[in-house]
């Protein structure tokens, strides 16, 4: 069986700064890993690089069996990445977006119901437009617009911010659930505490290197 | 000049002491003004005045050959943005030399408009009129500055290179369109070139020599503008490997 | 997903933020009205001089509006990043492509007849029965055309610094062909100065072919061009 992700010494270039500057980094199917490291590390652009969105400069990258250095369009459709944007259409209702999402890969209207049920969205907020949610109630949408997508490999950056307590644990079962369902995971956290207990896994990002960390 | 070298065996590029030229773009520097010197001499001086337009007629000298070579550089733009974007062909390469030829292209066009209209106000008593190609042109030369300032977005080389190399092809689509929409608006409108006819040996042999000195002078501008791109990209490249030493000291 | 599919619930999507936001009927509706009022005012209320240059009035407040509408359009994937959640999810960038032009069409068509019918209000500009069929052909063409390359340079402009700025300098250029041949050919519609319906006909081609070009064009290009 093939890593989910496996990088070696992979750079890439933001507006000429080096964001990675030779990560290697494997990730096996299932686990939940989670980056930790200051700001500006580069963990945000550990996670787009996975997603297909930042070129690979040097180095190998493979994610779900597709080479991102050959081409990083293929293996979008089966990761899904949560950055500082929701990726939400503030005009449109709750429901209005996870349809959307989701329709962008055929899911069924069972599928998309199940993913807002999942997420807590309860009947109550999914006739109101995003624009008039709160932080947490937008990012519950934009992890049901995930769920919603049937992602293989979730990419989260800072997915505990702006949850209260119920969100958060409520995005931890649903993290779990994914995994255990075959899904991966990674998650760029401050909040070790909270998404240490959650990840299988910890590793460090400084200076755009990767690092294990012992538990 | 090898312009794809991967930047981690790149050896010191061209230090001041060795600047963009070599002996052939010396060569074709000194060629160039040399001819320049003769268009002088021919244009302003040897060659007689035009019976209609006098002395007017020696704005051409300058005009027809730097529209000739407008276009000419809109056309390398062209094939050279082509010959990225078709995957056998595929370098940096042909993106700076499409971007090289499109600024001198711009450069040209612009005498090109400032000339053209001069010679309208002499010949036939207006700056501007609305010919199919006369218009074409100052589209063409608006439509490479927004060119230009697509290549200045930003991203990495080869996103930038992608990017305008599918400005330039739409560019390219959009000359016969408005070329065409542009002559059939206005279908009665005179033709008002210089019949070659009418032009002496002499006159003919100034604006050949115009001609010959701008193209030499354009191959000489764009090699050396295409090697200043080659070297911009070089020393992003460079920056990035100090950046990413600098970086890995952070860990 | 084949691409059909993705560019109607692309353009189903479009329309929908449309109807819950109301921008183009509140906002760029009245703008487009405006731009015909003054038309008015700068070329003095003269009814002979504005009924003769009805046509072309109409087509520049489109193009002023179309500016606006693909500002917009392009400014509601950008807010929240789901352009790039679009890219992520590995939708195909032709059927955005096709998706956006169609509701931006869809948007183009309403605006350009509440736009005519300021001119016969405005303008005093009058029909003809036997320019219906050259007019309704007109509108289709030039308004396919201008959607999709205010799609093309839209998304184009959509991620860069400046894009206010940037995205006229490269989208009038390219409509001027259309702003000639669609007036010309809704001249010859509306019978102005003398003109017969048979006029007309040729700019058509002209508008057809400019349509069909950037459609096949953008539709290719467009995952270059939106690709960060």
């Amino acid at each position: 069986m093939h890593p989910v992700v496996r990088l070696v010494d992979v750079v890439a270039v933001l507006g000429g700064f080096p964001a990675l500057a030779g990560a290697t980094l494997t990730v096996e199917r299932g686990e939940i890993v989670l980056l930790r490291g200051p700001n500006g590390a580069g963990k945000t652009s550990l996670l787009r690089l996975c997603a297909g969105l930042l070129a690979v400069e040097r180095g190998e990258a493979t994610v779900l069996g597709c080479d991102l250095a050959a081409d990083r369009t293929a293996v979008r459709s089966r990761v899904g990445l949560l950055g500082h944007a929701n990726g939400l259409y503030a005009d449109l209702t709750v429901a209005d977006n996870v349809r959307f999402w989701g329709a962008t890969v055929g899911a069924t209207p069972a599928e998309i119901a199940a993913a807002m049920e999942r997420m807590g969205l309860a009947n109550r907020l999914l006739d109101v437009p995003v624009g008039r949610l709160s932080a947490g109630q937008r990012r519950r949408t934009a992890l049901a617009c995930l769920v919603a997508r049937r992602a293989e490999l979730w990419l989260l950056d800072e997915p505990h911010a702006g949850l209260d307590a119920t969100g958060r644990d409520e995005l931890d079962s649903t993290l779990r659930a994914a995994a255990a369902a075959g899904a991966t995971v990674m998650v760029a956290s401050h909040e070790l505490e909270r998404a240490g207990a959650l990840a299988s896994r910890v590793v460090e990002v400084v200076g755009g290197q990767v690092r294990p960390v012992a538990r | 000049m090898n312009t794809m070298t991967p930047p981690t065996s790149t050896p010191a590029p061209a230090s001041p002491k060795h600047p963009t030229s070599t002996r052939f773009t010396r060569a074709l520097g000194v060629a160039s003004l040399v001819g320049i010197g003769w268009l002088v001499a021919f244009g302003l001086f040897l060659s007689p005045n035009d019976r209609v337009h006098k002395t007017g007629v020696r704005i051409l000298y300058i005009h027809v050959p730097s529209a000739w070579l407008a276009y000419l550089a809109f056309g390398v733009t062209g094939i050279a943005s082509g010959l990225y974007l078709w995957k056998r062909t595929r370098s940096l390469m042909w993106d700076r030399l499409a971007g090289a030829s499109a600024e001198v292209g711009v450069l040209f066009m612009g005498i090109t408009l400032v000339s053209g209209s001069l010679w309208g106000r002499i010949s036939w008593g207006t700056y501007w009129t609305w010919d199919a190609r006369l218009t074409t042109t100052a589209f063409l030369f608006v439509t490479y500055i927004g060119y230009l300032a697509v290549r200045d977005l930003g991203g990495t080389h080869q996103q930038r290179a992608r990017r305008s190399a599918v400005m330039a092809l739409l560019a390219v689509l959009e000359v016969p369109l408005v070329h065409y929409s542009v002559k059939w608006w206005r279908p009665l409108h005179q033709n008002e070139t210089v019949e070659e006819g009418k032009l002496s040996g002499l006159m003919l042999f100034s604006l050949f020599v115009g001609i010959i000195s701008f193209t030499l002078l354009y191959v000489w501008l764009v090699m050396h503008r295409q090697r200043v791109l080659a070297l911009n990209d070089q020393v992003d490249d460079r920056g990035l490997d100090v950046a990413l030493a600098a970086r890995r000291e952070e860990s | 997903m084949s691409t059909w599919r993705i560019a109607r619930l692309i353009a189903a999507k479009d329309l929908r933020v449309e109807w819950r936001s109301r921008v183009l009927i509140n906002q760029v509706l009245p703008f487009a009205t405006l731009v015909m009022v003054m038309f008015a005012f700068a070329l003095d209320n003269n009814d002979r001089v504005l009924t003769r240059v009805a046509p072309g009035l109409v087509w520049l407040a489109t193009m002023f509006s179309l500016l606006v509408v693909v500002q917009r359009t392009f400014a509601v994937e950008t807010a929240d990043g789901a352009l790039d959640a679009l890219q992520v999810a590995g939708v195909r960038p032709g059927g955005v492509f096709l998706g956006k032009a169609l509701a931006l069409a869809a948007q183009l068509a309403a605006l350009e007849l509440v736009l005519m019918g300021a001119a016969v209000v405005l303008y005093r500009t009058e029909f003809q029965a036997g320019g219906v069929v050259l007019l309704v052909t007109t509108y289709l063409a030039a308004t396919t055309g201008l959607a999709f390359v205010g799609t093309l340079y839209g998304g184009l402009a959509a991620g860069a610094k400046g894009r206010e700025t940037l995205l006229p300098l490269l989208m009038l250029p390219v409509v001027a062909p259309v702003l000639i041949g669609a007036t010309r050919a809704t001249e010859a519609a509306l019978g102005t100065e003398g003109a017969t319906p048979s006029d007309g006909w040729p700019w058509i081609g002209l508008l057809t072919l400019f349509a069909a070009l950037f459609g096949v064009g953008g539709t290719m290009a467009f995952g270059s061009l939106i690709d960060e």
